[in-house]
């Protein structure tokens, strides 16, 4: 197991490249949700103030 | 020809339907297929008899610059139908490529350059295929850039459209800069006409990748194109029922 974690000697260069690509698809799924969920929000606040007197 | 079919898709109440309907048909196999690619490449496959364990990079490597240049085509093809059949779908659409593409497009110079440290010597190097890669990220932040300077959505629309046009002449540069000028950057071993130059142990966890990062990238433009649509659609009475419910 530890040879694993050690990738050949690579280990310096191999975990902190995953470690960058899966930290980018984590906050592009992040980014993404909250992008859709402050255009919905606007959309809310912009109906709801439409229908006050 | 009956172009009905066309209207009906880009109409934005079908198309913000039809996003939320899919999304999780593209989700779910791509979170499936990257784990397993992943393993594939990080367990299964064999290390290379000359990179040993330092070329497993390639699995998270390759696929996020193949999304880089994926993301910014469809981007220009959006932009294009955008501009040409003054379609707010379409625009839309390539708003929502330009964000997930630059961080891809971080993604793959960031591993490449964690990759050129122990095999090349160097973190980075002033080659053609890197700098036509770094030029592939200005384009993307002076697209969003340039959305975020213009207050008119519309016009924000029609420059930014002109903008990502004219930059993907900059898709092939960087596609065929390995064989079209001296590159330290190595040939593709699988893009390439004829069969793969590295053996199927290595190749079937890469092709995995491949098709997980693409499925990955429609699963996120599917969520961001959206909130776009709901940005364009300041006062449709169909707005009002999917954001209330």
């Amino acid at each position: 197991m530890s040879g694993f974690f050690a990738m050949g000697g690579y280990a310096g260069s191999v975990w902190p490249a995953m470690a960058l690509t899966f930290g980018i698809i984590a906050w592009n799924v992040v980014a993404a949700r909250r992008s859709l969920a402050a255009a919905r929000a606007a959309a809310r606040r912009r109906i709801s103030m439409e229908d006050a007197p | 020809m009956d172009w009905t079919w066309f209207h009906r898709f880009g109409s934005p109440p079908h198309l913000y339907g039809l996003a939320r309907r899919l999304t999780p048909w593209f989700a779910w196999p791509a979170a499936l297929l990257i784990a397993i690619g992943l393993y594939g490449g990080l367990v299964l496959a064999p290390p290379d008899y000359q990179q040993g364990d330092g070329f497993r990079i390639i699995y998270v490597h390759a696929p996020s610059a193949w999304l880089s240049l994926m993301a910014y085509t469809w981007m220009a093809v959006a932009a294009a139908i955008g501009l040409v059949w003054r379609m707010k779908a379409a625009h839309a659409a390539a708003a929502s490529c330009a964000p997930i593409g630059a961080w891809f497009t971080v993604a793959a110079l960031g591993t490449g350059m964690l990759w050129g440290k122990p095999m090349w010597g160097t973190y980075w190097a002033w080659d053609p295929r890197l700098t036509a890669e770094l030029v592939l990220l200005f384009l993307y932040l002076g697209y969003i850039g340039l959305r975020s300077a213009i207050e008119d959505p519309q016009r924000a629309d029609r420059t930014s459209a002109v903008l990502a046009i004219v930059g993907v002449v900059n898709v092939p540069i960087v596609r065929y800069s390995v064989e079209w000028w001296n590159s330290i950057h190595q040939a593709p071993s699988v893009m390439k006409f004829g069969k793969p130059s590295i053996s199927w142990p290595m190749l079937t966890p890469l092709l995995i990748m491949f098709i997980g990062f693409t499925l990955l990238f429609v699963a996120l433009l599917l969520v961001r194109l959206r909130g776009e649509i709901l940005r364009r659609e300041r006062r449709a009475q169909w707005v009002a029922e999917v954001v209330t419910e």
